[in-house]
């Protein structure tokens, strides 16, 4: 019986067309591709990518210099230095964040108490030098300027489950 | 001992202690925030209230003393309930800044709120906010966070002795503060900054800078008073960030002077010297170790052929460590010369045999708290040695007499039995007339040559109440202080001092200027201390030499004549100077300048004057090329061909220098031996007070120390008998003339300072352009120029 079952199988190449059936539906089925970098995926408002120090509307930095973000980091990517600042203010005099060590876990945003450090959406960034990836003070806050429009639309976006 | 039980726990408690010391000594946790060991029981946060069987309230475990058979439950629901409630209460007005606060991670108020509070405040209504006070440059204020523990106000009324900080107010409207708006002056204020289990008060110069879980901690010891204070340095990535007390029943208890605590803010001074500096010319030139090691060791041969060996000498600092002490010695030795010192400050050499093995105190220094009475001779202690003011402070409170004999009638923040004052040249008589007090009442003779001169001394009733309070005391001391060992009459002071503890059958000792001078005398750094011997400091400058090595001295405020130091070093042929820091003063007289390791960068041993040899290892990294002094030695010794210079480890040479030292009998009391009486003379005479943000090159460097009342330099304190000859006004200028030179200072009036004596602070940028800290001085009026 055994016998029989496989001849008539391999005769009529069964398997094959079982096979090749699937092929035919994706053949006509609507794609899924995305053409990057003409086309790109949609991102959810908690993505993590390229970091950012955020800025209030009145042009005040954000960051207070807890430190919290240095401490919490798993690489310990983050290195903070900070001082009293002329008025009185607690702030950093150095926030580097080492791209080449973060692993982006986003836990430098969910510890900050004052929604400085974020991580935005942006993932396409490259270094031709070592040092190009490692982000200071005042072009993490360039990436907070240039992007604030988009952090801000995500932050209130994700706000009802913060 | 009582039997009580905690949380089920059967423990044995002291009769009259009380709960939360029982649970602390069982390990039992109880939250708390007034109460602290050392200070009075306030039992005004009621954090630490607890169940007890029978009691139909929660008690404070505070104030609560146990009783026999006593039931405490610390974490029954009672409690837990009581507890959450007080939490609530002091979070009502708490801000929640956490994240600007410097006492964010080690903040008392944090931690008990994560272990006792609740989650969520119920509480909408708007908060307190209080204006914060300026306290000075040490002490940083957010008086909104102040919990009204009083901690530091209890602080300030029992330890330090300077009521200064106090609540006024009621209820929430309670604020603490100074009353009326002033600095804090008291020489142990940094210590409110550990007290505050908040973020009221923090330190200034650390303000902002750091977070206490990124500290690492390194145990240290203060390389400032004689005293050793163990210290904490705390460290990030290798630097300095702050320095804290380290627990030491027997040295400084909790405590920490301001001195201690402030004064690594030097370490970053911009006077640090980085790299070798060797002179070429009038020019100086960076050079690599290699070379100025070999320029110094040439240098140094050179001299001895053209001179000989005593031509060389070595100055150290008596705060250099023991191997840096011995291995200098040894050095010297190692050359043929025995000039090593580092008495810089003393005058008087006279009777130097006489001098004991070591300055010891000659108690423990816990001791002195036991102490009935307790006689000063030349001392400040309270600003000289904090730590040990403290505990004459407990001594005099608890109805022991502490009596000096001073210069001027220096402040204490306790009661002082008696304070014989009396002009420098006079102080000798005053003694004297102890002494004769002292053999009038034991009947006795007085030693050999004593009877001529005793026969002038006049005995005053101050003179017998002193007399009578050191002989009818159980314990009493008699202590060379600080101030007295660079007058001119040390050592008739000193003599008489060893001769009344002998007479009242006291104990003797001394409280030296620096960290070290106990481990430096016994590592042999004294003229005297080995072969070949040599001269004095006061010899070495005053007869000049040829070829000097120093070792952490600053000459125009270290020694006790910054004009003869500096005419020694400018007739010098070659200096070298092992400094931490390098000015513009060493580059005129010196030709080697090396860099050496400061405070916490060192590594070494100091022993303080209760003998317990305590070594220290490297906590931050030196700065630049900076090496620790006793490794440059060591490598200059092989450059100068010398043998036993070949220690790998600091230990090595501290062995080394506790076999040279020997056994030793910790033995301040010397025998008697005739002294020279001083003759007074009718000129004015200079009062070279030691200030305390003065003492040595990292101190004086320190600027939040420089900021306080305390560092004040440009003072010249005159009596009204000697201000009024002089037509000096209280604020008026007045110039001050030693030798050729003429400084102008503010004239104050204050009847503390006795007749014919002017009281001119040595050590200070204005006296390091005078003559001897300690002798004849010219002081007149300025007439001010007439605005027109």
């Amino acid at each position: 019986m055994n016998v029989i079952t496989r001849v008539f199988k391999s005769l009529f190449l069964l398997e094959l067309l079982r096979g090749l059936r699937l092929t035919g539906r994706y053949l006509f089925a609507r794609k899924i591709t995305v053409q990057y970098p003409e086309e790109k995926t949609p991102l959810s408002p908690r993505f993590r990518g390229l970091h950012a120090l955020r800025r209030y509307p009145n042009g005040e930095e954000r960051c207070i210099a807890c430190k919290l973000c240095e401490v919490v980091c798993p690489a310990l990517a983050i290195t903070i230095e900070s001082e009293e600042r002329e008025d009185g203010t607690r702030r950093t005099t150095r926030y580097d964040i080492d791209l080449t060590k973060c692993i982006f876990c986003g836990f430098c945003e969910e510890s900050c108490p004052v929604d400085s450090i974020v991580e935005t959406h942006v993932f396409e960034y490259h270094g031709e030098k070592r040092g190009d990836l490692l982000m200071t003070k005042d072009r993490l806050l360039a990436v907070g300027d240039k992007y604030e429009k988009e952090i801000a639309a995500a932050r209130a976006q994700d706000a009802p489950y913060r | 001992m009582v039997n009580i039980e905690i949380n089920g726990i059967r423990i044995q408690a002291r009769e009259g202690s009380m709960v939360i010391e029982a649970a602390d000594e069982a390990g039992i946790v109880i939250p708390r925030f007034c109460y602290h060991r050392k200070l009075s029981i306030a039992a005004n946060c009621r954090m630490c209230l607890v169940e007890v069987e029978k009691a139909p309230k929660p008690l404070p475990a505070c104030a609560t003393p146990v009783t026999e058979g006593m039931r405490v439950f610390t974490r029954s629901a009672k409690a837990l309930e009581a507890q959450r409630a007080t939490m609530e209460f002091l979070l009502i007005n708490h801000p929640l800044d956490c994240p600007i606060c410097d006492q964010g991670g080690e903040c008392d108020l944090q931690d008990i709120a994560m272990g006792f509070g609740e989650s969520e405040s119920r509480y909408r209504e708007p908060k307190r906010v209080v204006p914060d006070k300026n306290l000075g440059p040490l002490i940083a204020t957010d008086m909104t966070r102040c919990i009204h523990c009083t901690r530091c106000v209890r602080f300030g009324r029992e330890i330090a002795g300077v009521p200064e900080l106090g609540a006024t107010g009621r209820g929430e409207h309670t604020t603490i503060g100074t009353y009326v708006e002033k600095v804090v002056s008291s020489e142990l204020s940094g210590n409110v900054i550990d007290l505050c289990p908040v973020g009221a008060l923090t330190s200034k110069p650390y303000r902002y800078t750091g977070r206490p879980w990124e500290n690492r901690s390194h145990p240290g010891v203060s390389p400032h008073d004689c005293l050793g204070s163990n210290l904490d340095v705390q460290t990030r990535r290798g630097r300095v960030m702050r320095v804290l007390p380290r627990d030491n029943e027997a040295v400084n208890e909790c405590w920490l002077s301001d001195r201690d605590r402030f004064s690594y803010t030097a370490l970053a001074h911009g006077e640090r010297l980085h790299r070798p500096l060797i002179r070429q010319g009038d020019a100086w030139r960076e050079v690599e170790w290699q070379t100025a090691l070999e320029y110094a060791a040439e240098g140094l041969r050179r001299v001895r052929a053209a001179a000989g060996a005593d031509g060389l000498g070595a100055l150290i600092s008596p705060s250099a460590t023991v191997e840096e002490g011995y291995l200098a010695q040894r050095l010297l030795r190692g050359l043929g010369s025995g000039n090593v010192d580092f008495r810089l400050r003393r005058q008087d050499f006279a009777q130097e045999e006489a001098d004991p093995r070591a300055p010891w105190l000659g108690c423990a220094i816990a001791d002195l708290e036991d102490m009935d009475a307790v006689l000063l001779v030349g001392s400040h202690v309270r600003k000289d040695q904090p730590l040990a003011g403290l505990r004459l402070r407990r001594a005099a409170l608890r109805g022991a007499r502490v009596m000096f004999l001073n210069p001027a009638e220096f402040d204490f923040n306790f009661p002082v039995a008696e304070h014989l004052v009396a002009a420098p040249a006079a102080m000798v008589d005053e003694l004297a007339a102890v002494a004769k007090a002292l053999l009038e009442i034991e009947g006795t003779h007085p030693p050999e040559g004593l009877a001529a001169r005793l026969e002038n001394v006049e005995v005053h009733d101050r003179h017998l109440a002193v007399a009578r309070h050191l002989h009818a005391a159980q314990q009493a001391h008699v202590i060379v202080g600080t101030q007295a060992f660079g007058q001119a009459e040390f050592s008739a002071l000193r003599a008489l001092a060893n001769l009344v503890a002998h007479l009242a059958g006291a104990g003797f000792g001394y409280l030296p200027e620096g960290a070290n001078a106990v481990g430096l005398s016994l590592a042999g750094a004294l003229p005297r201390a080995a072969e070949p011997a040599g001269r004095h400091a006061g010899d070495m400058t005053g007869q000049g030499l040829r070829g000097v090595l120093l070792l952490g001295v600053e000459p125009e405020y270290d020694f006790a004549d910054p004009a003869a130091a500096r005419r020694m070093l400018d007739e010098a042929d070659f200096v070298v100077a092992l400094t931490a820091f390098a000015t513009d003063e060493m580059k005129r007289w010196a030709d080697v300048l090396l860099p050496v390791a400061a405070f916490a960068e060192n590594e070494g041993t100091f022993v303080n004057v209760q003998n317990d040899w305590q070594g220290f290892a490297a906590a931050a990294e030196a700065p630049g090329e900076a090496r620790p002094a006793w490794k440059v030695l060591r490598v200059l010794g092989n450059f100068l061909n010398l043998e036993g210079f070949d220690y790998m480890q600091v230990d090595e040479v501290r062995e080394a220098a506790r076999a040279f030292a020997g056994e030793v009998e910790v033995k301040a009391a010397t025998a008697w031996a005739m002294p020279r009486w001083p003759a007074p003379g009718e000129a004015l005479q200079r009062i070279g007070y030691l200030p305390l943000y003065h003492v040595d090159p990292l101190v004086r460097r320190a600027a939040p120390l420089q900021g306080t009342p305390d560092a004040r330099a440009d003072i010249a304190w005159l009596g009204e008998a000697a201000a009024a000859a002089l037509g000096v006004a209280d604020g008026a200028r007045v110039a001050v003339r030693q030798g050729g030179a003429e400084v102008v200072m503010e004239a104050r009036v204050d009847a503390a300072v006795p007749d014919r004596c002017v009281l001119v602070a040595a050590a200070t940028p204005q006296a390091a352009r005078l003559g001897p800290a300690w002798g004849p001085v010219e002081v007149s009026a300025v007439k001010e120029a007439v605005a027109s």
